[in-house]
């Protein structure tokens, strides 16, 4: 398919047709700019892509593979599955997995509720005061996370919260930026769209449950998605805030896996392999709201 | 079953013109309801943001640790940050993060955003690599690279393979290599996330200025300096702030890369891992570690405040 591809006309057309026709240089000169459009980006998949083939090559050698060869080799002699059983044997990575999946889910069902109602009432309803609640939300998106961080320790553990998950979730479990994201999405929508269910006797609640949410469910799935992804992928927080075994969340149980197959690279390999699985999936299913997220401005600070 | 919204939109919807006035006339009822529904939002933004924040700027001035409250030391933290190695190497090597990664940011995910710009499932799936590893936790992409830059890794083995070294490069132990393999690190997980936000500066350049610019005989080259370039400049200044915040703030991938050891002698510390090191635990010296994250916020609240600049000129130019 690639060969075919960049051997055609520089505007490869769209399966239903609909690409833009581009007329840019004259016939002779894309053909030549197409083989190194295509050079380049293959040698970027290549750059990205390796270092995980790689990962994943060495997850699955075995005893009969020489580790160190030259040159080095990709596909594995003695392919073997043994490399997974050793490490989910040695080190609780299920659990990991578990809990840096709780995390994630709290943070997503706290980021969405929370979030979407606050968003709602900065932009939808009037009272004495949003002026403030708003300036509080844009004064905490401009606050780096690191510089309160030691302050948010503190907090943390006057709550007795250290070395629990929920210790982990707490601080971001309403997001300043995805308030805003939501206040905006819930500024956009028309007044018409209220005004007839206010005729008809909604109150606040309803209008909001039943009119607005089902309005802005694009934007509610971004702000799940980053909030999944964020948290599942935190590491600052979940270092200081975690300190047994049971509690690690992926990343910081991952981080020790250096520590304890120092000898064996085949086994960190494994655990990276492990801990990539899931939320590769989640990014190709999702690929498209991930697009769309960060082109309506959801730029995280 | 009434409220002051309710009234404001009601009235709203049977006069349209009139400028809006009910907010004061609420029934009591309903008066809570938009602090109801701000209750969670707040209560955790306050609690964990809001606070704090004024927490770390009083401990800065008090020498304070985690099991002592501390007493006010006036500017003795500062003073004492001037003379710390630690510290003065942690904002070395965090400035020098900035200095070299916000170019390749700023420039690299243009180009392949120029590369990838057009319809068809090919480019997707380049799009769609190129933003993979933006999804990959630092963790992970650490130990990948720790994994291929190490000793004995593929990139060493490689280079063996081919002759051009003797010995190993010491991409991991030597101080200096192990502060670019961390930019190079840092670089590869971010490309496509920058990539994308070009894509959509890049959809919103006027299409006849390509056209105009083939019929003049420009080349790739030319068309990319007098259209591209020119056509994406504010969303580059942006991306220059944005990336130059995220390398000063660098944390996950030095950290992986050195073991959690700072490099040796803690050469290799970021000024993140130097408030990780010293304001948590339970040797945790809260004040010390307070005076460090209020120079951070100090440096960041710079470039924050060039980052608004920008976007307020933006938007008086538009």
């Amino acid at each position: 398919m690639t060969v075919a591809t960049s051997d055609r006309a520089p505007a490869p057309a769209a399966p239903d047709g609909a690409s833009r026709p581009t007329p840019r240089a004259p016939r002779r000169r894309p053909r030549r700019g197409t083989v190194a459009r295509y050079a380049v980006l293959c040698l970027m998949v290549v750059l990205l892509a390796g270092p995980l083939l790689w990962q994943l090559s060495l997850s699955l050698k075995g005893a009969g593979d020489t580790l160190y060869e030259r040159p080095p080799r990709l596909i594995p002699t003695d392919p073997t599955l043994t490399n997974f059983t050793d490490v989910l044997d040695r080190v609780p990575v299920l659990r990991y997995v578990g809990n840096s999946a709780l995390v994630a889910l709290m943070a997503v069902v706290g980021n969405i509720v929370g979030a979407t109602l606050a968003g709602y009432a900065l932009a939808r309803l009037r009272f004495r005061g949003r002026g403030i609640a708003t300036g509080v939300f844009v004064a905490a998106l401009l606050v780096p996370i690191e510089t309160v961080i030691v302050s948010q320790f503190l907090v943390v553990r006057s709550l007795g919260l250290t070395d629990t998950l929920l210790g982990v979730v707490l601080p971001g479990a309403v997001a300043a930026l995805n308030v805003l994201l939501m206040r905006n999405a819930f500024a956009g929508l028309p007044d018409e769209l209220e005004e007839a269910a206010v005729i008809d006797g909604a109150n606040a609640w309803q209008r909001f449950l039943r009119i607005c949410v089902p309005q802005v469910t694009g934007v509610i799935t971004v702000v799940a998605i980053f909030a999944f992804v964020g948290a599942w992928n935190d590491f600052l927080w979940p270092l200081i805030v975690l300190s047994s075994e049971e509690s690690y969340t992926l990343t910081v149980g991952l981080n020790r896996l250096r520590g304890t197959f120092y000898d064996d690279p085949r086994l960190i390999a494994a655990g990276t392999v492990i801990a990539l699985i899931p939320i590769i999936t989640f990014f190709v299913l999702l690929q498209r709201f991930f697009f769309r997220g960060l082109e309506s401005g959801g730029i995280k600070g | 079953m009434s409220s002051s919204t309710d009234l404001a939109v009601r009235e709203r919807a049977a006069a349209p013109r009139r400028p809006r006035a009910a907010g004061a006339r609420a029934t009591h009822r309903w008066r809570f309801v938009p602090w109801l529904m701000l209750l969670p939002g707040l209560a955790v933004v306050i609690t964990f943001i809001v606070l704090p924040f004024g927490n770390t700027l009083r401990l800065a001035f008090t020498d304070a640790t985690l099991l002592r409250p501390g007493r006010w030391v006036g500017l003795e933290n500062f003073e004492r940050l001037l003379g710390d190695d630690r510290f003065l190497t942690a904002l070395l090597n965090s400035s020098l993060y900035v200095v070299c990664v916000v170019p390749f940011m700023m420039l690299l995910p243009l180009v392949l955003a120029t590369l990838v710009s057009r319809p068809g499932r090919l480019m997707g799936f380049f799009r769609t690599s190129i933003y993979m590893p933006v999804v990959m936790s630092s963790v992970v992409v650490g130990l990948i690279w720790t994994s291929m830059l190490d000793r004995r890794g593929l990139v060493n083995e490689t280079l063996a393979t081919f002759g051009a070294i003797a010995e190993p490069v010491p991409f991991l132990t030597d101080r200096w290599l192990l502060l670019f393999s961390a930019m190079f690190v840092t670089v590869w997980m971010g490309l496509g996330y920058y990539m994308v936000i070009y894509l959509a500066a890049l959809a919103n350049i006027d299409g006849t200025l390509y056209d105009a610019a083939a019929m003049d005989g420009a080349g790739v080259v030319r068309t990319f300096l007098s259209v591209t370039m020119p056509g994406v400049r504010s969303t580059m200044a942006l991306i220059g702030v944005l990336s130059s915040v995220a390398a000063f703030r660098v944390f996950g991938e030095v950290y992986v890369l050195t073991g959690g050891t700072g490099g040796v002698g803690g050469r290799n510390l970021t000024m993140t891992m130097l408030i990780q090191r010293e304001g948590t635990g339970l040797q945790a010296q809260t004040g010390y570690a307070g005076a460090i994250s209020l120079v951070m916020f100090v440096v960041l609240g710079a470039l924050l405040v060039v980052q608004l600049w920008l976007q307020q000129r933006e938007g008086r130019t538009r």
